[in-house]
Order: structure tokens, then C-alpha cells, then sequence
């Protein structure tokens, strides 16, 4: 079930938005219109839909309209033209159509937001702070205490309720401002940006304790950020933004595998595929793989190989003497791979794992699906993608 | 060049045809606020006379230690009103206190709804700088005489004057305190649901308070100032034995009841400087 959709919107700030919008539609840049007008368009024709319990990532640099969609989604800034739908309850509504009253409940019930600059009440405690959104539902004040109290130990700062924000570190603050979101128990959760300010090992930790959050309370999330990185990293999905446009909508593989232009082909570039990347993309396929007979060369130093029979490995040596076939499963202890193995492994294996067990049991990795070779991975292959020649654009270039 | 001196603009005349007008028709509007004022200021002072004066000293010296926590200033705060009392100027300082609490509080009253309406309203802060301007830089005793006949002798004029004066302190701190609230603390308070009575309550107000108090010392302080002032108008207070001294060229006097006022403007200087930034115990790392 979707939980934002939106079709068509812009998002325009200025006086002079019906001639904006005209001059959108005969093509003219954001340059020409901010001359002609005065207006700044936040966002032009931006569709897409976010699935319940998804982390949608809106990613691209400053300028690029991603915070002016997201702060669209609440109403902080206007619906120009289109339309834009969050589940309120069982029914979507249009906030481009909903007045102040109504739109003071979706923010109350529906939507709450975390801030990159964390947008803490300096003279309220932390607790307080985190109360803050329950104070505006009207929830008394021992109440909205005792809720406050429970988010500030999920985000473990329990021992720090009583002090003044500006006493917490950056990280520190930015968890409270996670415990005042998560404290209005909403559906959605927007965040803009909300690691940015952090140093990189605390960015680090908190995407990791935001992903665990997720799993567990299953919020739909809108993430803004500027870092591909992170948003490889924590999107179920991602839309790169560039000049108020969405360029492109997808899951993170296919960003990285098929960046749509040059301009998100750059950005790609400068990623670590490791966390994105999967066997299935990586690996060379059955049909390059020369199979003498029944015998698969896996390497022709130590001349190790294998048999293959009804296209499943059945047996494997290395100089005279056998290996173990393992079949790899996340739920297996990776210390038990060692060198007198040859793991077989399902495509969907992620790069990281994959040169993990390539590193420990000295073999390329068989990957089957449905009891059947589909191919192997070997050193060319991670080498290949770690130079970033994974995508054909910039193998021609 | 003569044209240019013969014909004298009637700019006096208009204005005193303009007070004319408003002491004819408009006199029953400025005796009420007279008199009411005249009471309330009276009767201030008469309770404030009823106490001996070692309750408000006790009591001066207990707020300086609650909001301070600082011995000095207890200590200082009591040996200047027990100097005050020595020299005899007891009762002109409770006046002069009196006079001061009500400007004040008629300025706050006054200054901090315009202030954050002109926050609000940026046309409404283009139309009132000049007049506020206009308050500070005009020399008080052009507008004592208005002030003197629309209200008639004693402490209102005094007041009156006092509050045009000192108004545009709290006015212009509110006003900057309110619009340079921070926009994302706005954000905050709109993203959760915040009605705008409610962000002005829970956000815009708490976050502009230093603001606002650095407005109220101000206007103590403007105030203070204006008592020798006001005095000429009859207000009672400690301006009355430095006017008194002034004419009968008394040095003595002019220089105890001189001092008695710095010592009232330092003592609520002291008092009401907002207290060192509270933490909740002692600040981490």
C-alpha cells in the first residue's frame, strides 16, 4: 500500500506562480523563469510513490529540489500544481487540496520530521524536547513524560533526560531529535538530512541504529541526503534529483548498474560498490564459462576444478586432492570457511561477502540458483566492478 | 530672500490647534486615564509605605540571592538601601520605585504586543521606526508641555512622559528577538502541529526571551533616568530633592539624593540582568 504518491507536482515559491507555471511549460530553465518572475521553482514535475515501510531516499546536491519535495510532503512548503497524497488513516488526501485545520492533524498524527540541523527548543530539557510533539497533540504532561522517557531509551539516552541540549554532543542531539520524531508514533517520517552534520564514524552508527529502528517499527521514511554512500546504504529505494527534476527512481543496484545519464553516472563513480553490488551483476555467466566435457578449470596453477553434472557441481580438486563443496547461507559462520573449500553460493550474494569468501577459501565462487550453475565469480569480476567498469558508459568512456 | 522669512510656516500652531482640540473634546478621555493612573501609582506607594522598610530590604536581598546566588550582590543591595534609609530619602525612593514599576510596566504591557505584531507584520515595523525614532531623539521637555496640559500637574505627565520615552526599548528588542527566532526552531514547531497561537506560546516567545528582558532592562533603566524629569512636573520620587536642590543651589542635597538614584539604577540593573545561563547540573565533557 503506497503511503506518499505523488503525480506531477511543482513546487514553486514566489508571487508570481500561474506565470511561472506557464513559463515551466514552455521549457524554460529555472535561470530564465528566476529572471523573468522572481520566482524560484523548488520542483518541477516530480512523480513518484513511496510503499509503506519503505526508506525512500531523495538524493542529489544542494539546490537540486530534494529538501523542497520533502518539505512539500508536510505542507512546510506549498503544492504549486499536481498532486501530492499521504495515507491518512485508510484514505490518501491531497495536501494540495487540505486547509490549515486538517493539515495541523496529518503533522499531529501522521507526519513528523527530523531536522538537519536538529531544531531543538534550547530552553527545554530533553525530555521535554522529545515531548514537544505530544505537548501540540494536547497529551498532559506526566503522559507525554512517561512516552518521552521510553523513546529516549530506545535511542539510549535515558541517563541524559534532564539536561539542556546544547550539553549533548551532535550525534547526541540528532538522537533526540530521532526520540521527538518517533515519539508521535506517525506513520511517515521525513528526514532532511538528518546525518549531515555528524562526523563520519557517528554517521555511521546512527544510519546503522536508524535501519535497526526501521526493521522494528516499520515507518515509511523520506530521507534527504546529499551522500550516494548513505543512500546506497539505507534506501529500499532512491530518486536523484538534479535541477528541481527527478533524473531517476530506483533500487540502489540498479542506480549503480544503470545510472540514466552522465550526471548520475558521476556520481556513481565516486561510490564503494561493496555494499550495493550482488553476485548476480558481477559474476561471469555459465554460458562464458568454458566447460571441457564435465570439468570447469577453476584455476590452472594448482589446476583445481570442477565436475559438473546435470548443471550441479558434484565434485572438486585441487592438485589430486578434494574439496568440500559448501553451500554458502547468510545464516552460516563465515570462520568455518577455509582453504580445502569451494563455496557455492546463491546470486544474490552481496559483493562484500562475496570477496570475503573468495579471500578465505582461496577459490572462486560457484553461484547456483534453483540447483543449478548460473556462474562464477573470480578475481576479474570483483576487480572489474571495484574500478568502477561495471556500467557500460563509462566502459566506452 | 525676504518671501522666504515673511511668511512663517504655521507648523507650532498647528500643533497647539491640535492639543487645543483634544483638551476640548477629548478631556474626559485623558482625565480618566489621569485619574485612574494617579490612583493606582498612589496606592502603590501607600501599600509599599505600610511595610517597614526592613521588608523590602529583606525581600531585595532574598531575590538577589534566588535569582543570583551571588553573597556580593546580597550584601550590596542591603547596604544601599540602608544608606538610602540613613540619608532620609526612604520615601522618594519607594516612589521613585513605584513610578518606575508602573512605566515599566505599562511599557511591557504596550511594547512587547506591538513588538511581536511588527514582527509579524513587516509594513507595520516600516510605519513605526521613524515614530519610535521619533520618541527617543525629541527632547522630553517638547512634549512635557503637551503632556502637562492634556493630563494636568503631578505623576501622570510624569509617567506619560516616562513611557514615551522608554517604550521604544521593549518595542524594538521584541521585535528583534521575535524575528530572529531561528527559522528552523519555526520549522520544528510548525512540522509538529503547532497552531500559531501555540508557536508563538511555545516557540517564538521562549526563544526571544533574552531579547525581550534585555528590552525590560533597557526600559528600567530609561526610566530611572527620567525621574529628575518628571519631578519638574511634580511626580513625586528622588527627583524632587534634586530639583529642589537645583533652585535653592543646596550641594549637599543635590549630592544624596543624586546618589540615592544611582544607587536605585544599580541595584535594578543588578537584579534584573537575566541570571548566568542555567544549566541542569554542571555542563558534560
Amino acid at each position: 500500500m503506497k503511503a506518499v504518491s505523488i503525480r506531477n507536482l511543482d513546487v514553486v515559491f514566489g508571487n508570481n506562480v500561474a506565470q511561472t507555471l506557464k513559463l515551466l511549460d514552455n521549457g524554460q530553465g529555472r535561470q530564465q523563469i528566476l529572471e523573468a518572475t522572481g520566482d524560484v521553482v523548488g520542483v518541477h514535475d516530480a512523480s513518484i510513490d513511496v510503499e509503506q515501510g519503505e526508506i525512500c531516499v531523495l538524493m542529489g546536491l544542494s539546490g537540486s529540489g530534494k529538501s523542497s519535495l520533502l518539505r512539500a510532503v508536510n505542507g512546510l512548503n506549498p503544492v504549486s500544481r499536481g498532486t501530492l497524497e499521504v495515507l491518512d488513516g485508510e484514505r490518501m488526501v491531497d495536501l494540495g487540496r487540505c486547509d490549515a485545520l486538517h493539515l495541523r492533524e496529518l503533522r499531529r498524527k501522521r507526519i513528523s520530521m527530523v531536522f538537519q540541523k536538529f531544531a531543538l527548543m534550547p530552553w527545554l530539557s530533553v525530555v521535554d524536547n522529545v515531548a514537544f510533539g505530544l505537548e501540540m497533540q494536547g497529551i498532559g504532561k506526566s503522559e507525554r513524560r512517561k512516552r518521552a522517557l521510553e523513546k529516549l531509551d530506545m535511542v539510549g539516552l535515558a541517563d541524559w533526560a534532564n539536561k539542556l541540549p546544547h550539553e549533548l554532543s551532535g550525534g547526541m542531539q540528532q538522537r533526540v531529535g530521532l526520540a521527538r520524531a518517533f515519539a508521535m508514533d506517525s506513520d511517515i517520517l521525513l528526514m532532511d538530512e538528518p546525518f549531515s552534520a555528524l562526523d563520519p564514524l557517528i554517521r555511521a552508527q546512527l544510519q546503522d541504529e536508524l535501519i535497526a529502528l526501521q526493521r522494528q517499527l516499520n515507518k515509511t521514511i523520506l530521507f534527504v541526503s546529499h551522500d550516494l554512500d548513505e543512500a546506497l546504504k539505507i534506501g529500499t529505494n532512491i530518486a536523484i534529483m538534479e535541477s528541481a527534476r527527478i533524473i531517476q527512481h530506483g533500487k540502489p543496484e540498479d542506480i549503480v548498474l544503470n545510472p540514466s545519464n552522465t550526471y548520475v553516472e558521476k556520481f556513481v563513480a565516486h561510490t564503494n560498490p561493496l555494499n550495493v553490488l550482488r553476485g548476480r551483476s558481477l559474476m561471469t555467466g555459465i554460458a562464458a564459462l568454458q566447460i571441457d566435457s564435465d570439468r570447469l578449470m577453476l584455476n590452472v596453477h594448482d589446476q583445481s576444478h570442477v565436475h559438473i553434472s546435470a548443471g550441479r557441481p558434484v565434485s572438486a580438486q585441487r592438485g589430486g586432492q578434494p574439496l568440500e563443496i559448501r553451500q554458502w547461507q547468510e545464516s552460516t559462520c563465515i570462520d568455518e570457511v577455509g582453504e580445502n573449500m569451494l563455496i557455492v553460493a546463491n546470486p544474490d550474494i552481496s559483493m562484500r561477502t562475496a570477496i570475503e569468501l573468495r579471500y578465505r577459501s582461496g577459490q572462486p565462487i560457484l553461484l547456483s540458483e534453483e540447483d543449478r550453475l548460473v556462474g562464477m565469480l573470480s578475481d576479474k569480476d570483483f576487480y572489474h566492478a571495484l574500478l568502477g567498469k561495471h556500467f557500460t558508459q563509462s566502459e566506452a568512456a | 530672500m525676504n518671501w522666504l522669512t515673511e511668511y512663517k510656516l504655521p507648523l507650532g500652531a498647528a500643533i497647539e490647534d491640535l492639543v487645543d482640540w483634544l483638551t476640548t473634546h477629548a478631556s474626559g478621555l485623558f482625565d480618566a486615564i489621569s485619574i485612574s493612573l494617579e490612583w493606582l501609582i498612589l496606592n502603590l506607594v501607600t501599600l509599599m509605605q505600610w511595610f517597614p522598610p526592613v521588608v523590602p530590604i529583606l525581600a531585595t536581598a532574598a531575590i538577589a540571592w534566588f535569582w543570583h546566588r551571588s553573597i556580593a550582590l546580597v550584601i550590596f543591595v542591603t547596604l544601599a538601601l540602608l544608606l538610602i534609609l540613613n540619608l532620609g530619602y526612604w520615601q522618594e525612593m519607594l516612589e521613585t520605585f513605584v513610578l518606575v514599576l508602573a512605566a515599566t510596566m505599562l511599557c511591557v504591557l504596550i511594547g512587547v504586543p506591538v513588538g511581536i505584531l511588527a514582527a509579524h507584520k513587516p509594513w507595520l515595523y516600516t510605519a513605526l521606526r521613524p515614530i519610535l525614532d521619533l520618541m527617543q531623539t525629541i527632547p522630553t521637555f517638547v512634549y512635557l508641555i503637551p503632556t502637562l496640559v492634556l493630563f494636568g500637574l503631578g505623576v501622570v505627565p510624569g509617567l506619560i512622559s516616562t513611557i514615551i520615552f522608554a517604550i521604544a526599548a521593549p518595542i524594538r528588542l521584541t521585535y528583534l528577538g521575535i524575528s530572529s527566532v531561528p527559522a528552523e526552531l519555526l520549522e520544528a514547531g510548525k512540522a509538529f502541529g503547532a497552531t500559531p497561537s501555540k508557536l508563538l506560546l511555545k516557540v517564538e516567545l521562549p526563544a526571544a526571551m533574552p531579547q525581550i528582558m534585555a528590552g525590560i532592562t533597557q526600559c528600567i533603566m530609561l526610566s530611572l533616568s527620567m525621574v529628575v524629569i518628571a519631578a519638574l512636573v511634580g511626580a513625586d520620587g528622588l527627583g524632587k530633592p534634586v530639583v529642589r536642590a537645583l533652585n535653592t543651589v543646596n550641594i549637599s542635597q543635590g549630592f544624596e539624593a543624586g546618589l540615592a538614584i544611582v544607587l536605585v539604577a544599580v541595584i535594578l540593573d543588578r537584579l534584573c540582568k537575566a541570571p548566568a545561563r542555567r544549566t541542569s547540573k554542571r555542563k558534560a565533557g
